[in-house]
């Protein structure tokens, strides 16, 4: 135990933690992508789907088949195919951009089916009084239909980021230097799995923790708006 | 002239045929109640009414006007000039009573707040609702909550009313207090489509009646023609049986 905290102790130095802080915020910067961005788009994706009449069919052909493929393709199998894809277009980009792509296109896809989830939870009676009064499917969506729906898109999507920050830790494989790609430098610089990996555990603790408590905030803020 | 004329119309439900060849005029203030059977397409005129259901043939004329139901716009113009009240009154769950009412005129017909606010708490008043202007939707009896949506439905100033068995879903006690405002709707010239269970009420408040089976008109006379001497076999049947209840 004496030479865990020894250990520990040595590996505190001022640029191991400038390092560990670096993995952190490439972490945060990961998810937070992943997260905001795939949240917004998600959005998009699930409204899309929602849409009627012909015109709009390639659309929905659109979010049906973007949500059905990425959420069925591995997130590393995802993360190679966009690195090599970026290769294969030329384009120079660094690996940090490669990450925050794939991030971006899963988010999308696993909160596109989660919002959708959501919107379609709410009784159909609530989207036939407002299609009588003339609202918009946007208009629809906005005043009646979402702030009824957060708490069932809440406690999955909540879920979901805590998942993704996890996730993100595969970006490590085309040398995202994220929170483990760190964890590895700890350890190949003769520092035991125990104290390296155990430092990153606390950290990504340290990410997560906070948001399932804002998840569990937020949910019993919203939810004691009016639901059916 | 009649203000609103159905002429041959005819609607499915995929491929159920809920309304075959259904004819019928309303004249402006003039109040028409719809009775019939379970399944007869009462509900299904107001749905096609309110743009919810696009008829497969016939027409839909409003002041004159035939509707094009192939055109969003036409749509749009239809639902301008009606409102429907629902059975289970449909309001914003997420809104409290005075929201419930404002937001269509506000958010969809772009109305000024301040002009649109002092006629939803008017009409809350006249609906006997003043005092409950902040309380959510759960927050009210089933009378309650459709008096808030006759007033969510009058707020968007419509030409024809449209109430599809607004009483259905109510305890007794509080039937009257919702079939007071439509009296009194009525009594101010509101021109009215009424699909209602409650017997008395239709033949008491509408100038003509329509007893409908299988989703078509099999009878249309004043409530004492449908009611006292109904021509139609189909029509004394029914009449026979709901009055000896």
């Amino acid at each position: 135990m004496g030479s865990f905290f020894g250990e520990l102790w040595s590996l505190a130095t001022y640029h191991n933690i400038l390092f560990l802080a670096k993995g952190a915020l490439t972490t945060i910067a990961l998810s937070a992508f992943g997260c905001i961005l795939g949240g917004l788009f998600g959005t998009l994706l699930a409204v899309a789907r929602l849409t009627s009449g012909w015109l709009s069919w390639p659309l929905r052909a659109f979010a049906l088949l973007f949500t059905e493929f990425f959420r069925r393709v591995p997130f590393l199998v995802t993360l190679m195919l966009c690195f090599f894809a970026f290769q294969f277009g030329g384009f120079d980009v660094s690996t940090l951009t490669v990450g925050c792509v794939t991030v971006v296109l899963i988010g999308t896809a696993f909160l596109a089916e989660i919002v959708r989830a959501g919107l379609q939870s709410v009784h159909p009676n609530q989207w036939h009084a407002a299609e009588a009064m003339n609202f918009t499917l946007l208009q629809t969506i906005r005043y009646v239909i979402l702030p009824q729906a957060w708490t069932v898109i809440l406690p999955p999507a909540f879920g979901f980021f805590i998942l993704f920050i996890k996730d993100s830790a595969l970006a490590s494989q085309i040398g995202v230097v994220e929170l483990t790609y760190v964890g590895k430098v700890f350890n190949n610089r003769g520092f035991s799995a125990g104290v390296s990996f155990g430092v990153i555990l606390l950290a990504y603790f340290m990410l997560s923790y906070p948001l399932s408590r804002l998840g569990a905030k937020l949910e019993k803020k919203l939810g004691t708006s009016r639901t059916r | 002239m009649a203000h609103l004329e159905l002429d041959n119309l005819s609607a499915a439900y995929g491929k159920l045929r809920v309304l075959d060849g259904i004819e019928l005029s309303v004249a402006k203030g003039e109040t028409v109640g719809l009775i019939g059977p379970s399944g007869s397409g009462k509900s299904t005129i107001l749905r096609v009414l309110t743009g919810l259901l696009k008829p497969e043939t016939g027409s839909v004329r409003v002041a004159g006007k035939t509707i094009n139901f192939d055109k969003p716009s036409e749509i749009r113009t239809l639902r301008n000039r009606t409102a429907i009240v629902f059975q289970q009154y449909n309001l914003f769950q997420n809104l409290t009573v005075l929201e419930n009412v404002m937001i269509a005129p506000t958010k969809v017909h772009r109305r000024k707040r301040s002009e649109v606010q002092a006629e939803a708490e008017h009409l809350l008043e006249k609906v006997g609702l003043a005092s409950k202007l902040e309380s959510y939707p759960d927050q009210l009896s089933g009378g309650q909550q459709q008096r808030v949506a006759i007033a969510r439905g009058l707020c968007l100033k419509p030409e024809i009313l449209l109430l599809d068995e607004v009483t259905a879903a109510l305890d007794p006690e509080l039937v009257s207090e919702v079939l007071d405002t439509i009296r009194e709707l009525a009594a101010e010239g509101m021109t009215m489509v009424i699909v209602s269970h409650e017997m008395g009420f239709i033949r008491e408040i509408s100038a003509r009646v329509a007893f409908m089976a299988e989703g078509k008109v099999v009878e249309l006379g004043t409530p004492a023609e449908i009611f006292d001497t109904p021509k139609q076999d189909r029509t004394r049947d029914f009449v026979g049986k709901i009055l000896r209840h």
